[in-house]
């Protein structure tokens, strides 16, 4: 009996044995596809797996959908994004205008200013949920998937453009005119 | 003087070589352990990663040497030079090519399989010394594992030396090829001392010599822990082992001795089954392959191909084979090796006194 199993456990050890060796000698070349849309993409999977990254990169789909992208001049600021997300990675501070700022190139209208918006890439699990829910598709995902960085920080990325001062101003513009509506009403 | 420079220098090289030799089986290593796995290995340190052992190795040279607090201190010290030593004087006994021995003794054989137990001792050292539950399992692992398997290797040593009749390693390399002082038979039945080559070796001298080589060269991949008999250095049960604790060149001592003595029992197994030094080719009618392939140089390029090839199938064997659980190692020790082994060196027995006589 418990030869029956070593004898066993010879031939199976055999056959792997066999199989290692075979990969050891297809070493000697790296699969040839990359590109899984090709047709004989599985016909050409022998040999070495490894893409060395950096030097060599896998072809991406014609519609990546990797790290996002805010066009803020077509931003409404309406915080959609940021309460769609699941991971809370999008951070949103809206600043109210006293009137109209401007369209958006969809034709909405824009009537708050974005102080800041900061989408945490390390946070963001690329579900794409913020990209459904914008009315004016101002955040949308792209074809960048590498932005390694030696910092954490780095991974946040703003999108607002505003500067410090435009943000002060704009604040004090905002509480001058509740002030004024305030006075009027009181008046 | 000039033999105190020689009995220096002996050592001084077999060190040597073994530091390069461990340096090169590292890489060697992990190229395959990569290629077995579609993967490419080490690739960015030098051209196709060739420097990245020499990397490692500066990088655990630089490294600082930390005790554990509660460790035992002396033992924790000694033990990777103790089991480094046992390896390095097995080195002593093993010729390299013809009358190419650091020490020529009668009792060769004897020497290294009492030598190389020695390691049992400094790895339990090791790990009784780290105080961590893990070195402690992975040592007592190792102790049980070396201590078993001691036994299929020494019985089928001696079912290979009743057939040659001698302990000393000279003797037994010497009279395995056209150069051999004693009749020698394929199989027992044909006398093949001017033919010499792969039929002259004594793994061919009888059939179940194959068999006892097999036990040996299972029994031996135990010796050495390597896989599928890595119980003791387990990494994903037990992180290390017995060298959990080590660091920097502590660490790089252990390594040393482990990769010397994969090169130690294969070049054993080379010596004692494989023909030694002596040529694979025969002397075929006109074509004397065997006389034109013996030499000094020849010797030596044969004893490092044959044990750099087994070395190879070690490392081949450790890449595709999982671990094995502790009671199928001691199973497969107690039940199938030793009574297989016994079973050779009673078939060699009758061997030498029926058919050699």
């Amino acid at each position: 009996m418990i030869f029956k199993t070593a004898f066993h456990a010879l031939t199976t050890a055999f056959k792997g044995l066999s199989l290692t060796v075979k990969h050891l000698f297809g070493a000697r070349k790296a699969r040839q596809e990359l590109d899984i849309t090709k047709d004989n993409y599985f016909d050409k999977q022998d040999g070495i797996a490894t893409v060395q990254y950096p030097k060599v990169k896998m072809p991406i789909p014609e519609v990546a959908r990797y790290q996002l992208e805010v066009e803020i001049d077509d931003c409404i600021v309406c915080d959609l994004c940021a309460k769609a997300c699941p991971v809370d990675c999008i951070a949103i501070e809206a600043i109210k205008s006293p009137e109209a700022i401007g369209k958006t190139s969809d034709g909405s209208i824009k009537r708050l200013y974005p102080a800041k918006f900061d989408i945490d890439m390390a946070k963001c699990m690329y579900c794409g949920l913020c990209t459904v829910v914008c009315p004016t598709e101002c955040i949308v995902m792209t074809n960048q998937y590498d932005r390694s960085s030696t910092k954490l920080t780095d991974l946040i990325y703003g999108f607002s453009d505003m500067t410090d001062d435009q943000v002060a101003q704009r604040k004090s513009e905002w509480t001058k005119f509740q002030a004024e509506k305030e006075a009027a009403k009181s008046k | 003087m000039l033999d105190l420079f020689i009995h220096i220098l002996v050592p001084v090289a077999i060190f040597t070589f073994i530091a390069i030799f461990t340096l090169f089986a590292v890489y060697a290593e992990r190229k395959i352990a990569g290629f077995v796995q579609d993967r490419l290995g080490p690739m960015e340190t030098g051209k196709y990663g060739s420097l990245q052992t020499i990397a490692d190795i500066l990088k655990l040279l630089q490294k600082e040497l930390i005790t554990p607090l509660l460790a035992d201190k002396i033992l924790f010290r000694l033990a990777p030079i103790i089991i480094f030593v046992a390896v390095f004087t097995g080195f002593s006994v093993m010729p390299w090519s013809q009358d190419f021995i650091p020490v020529n003794t009668h009792t060769g054989l004897f020497l290294i399989m009492a030598i190389v137990s020695i390691d049992a001792i400094g790895i339990l050292m090791a790990g009784w010394g780290s105080n961590n539950k893990f070195s402690l399992l992975g040592s007592m692992r190792a102790i049980a594992q070396m201590v078993s398997y001691e036994i299929p290797v020494g019985l089928s040593l001696i079912a290979a030396v009743m057939l040659t009749q001698t302990l000393n390693l000279n003797d037994i390399a010497t009279n395995q090829g056209v150069l051999a002082t004693e009749e020698i038979k394929f199989l027992g039945v044909w006398s093949i001392k001017n033919v010499g080559g792969i039929f002259a070796w004594n793994i061919f001298q009888a059939p179940h010599m194959i068999v006892t080589y097999i036990i040996f060269f299972i029994a031996t991949l135990a010796e050495c822990n390597r896989a599928p008999f890595d119980i003791p250095e387990a990494e994903s049960e037990l992180v290390g082992g017995f060298h959990t604790e080590y660091g920097g060149i502590q660490f790089a001592f252990l390594f040393l001795a482990e990769y010397a003595m994969m090169f130690l029992v294969s070049m054993l197994g080379v010596v004692i089954f494989l023909g030694a030094w002596n040529t694979p080719l025969p002397n075929m009618g006109a074509l004397k392959l065997a006389n034109w392939t013996t030499g000094f140089a020849w010797g030596i390029f044969w004893t490092f191909s044959k044990s750099l090839f087994l070395v190879g199938v070690q490392m081949w064997i450790r890449w595709t084979l999982p671990r094995l659980r502790a009671d199928q190692l001691m199973n497969l020790c107690w039940k199938v090796l030793t009574p297989l082994a016994f079973l050779c060196m009673a078939i060699s027995a009758i061997w030498r006194i029926l058919v050699i006589v």
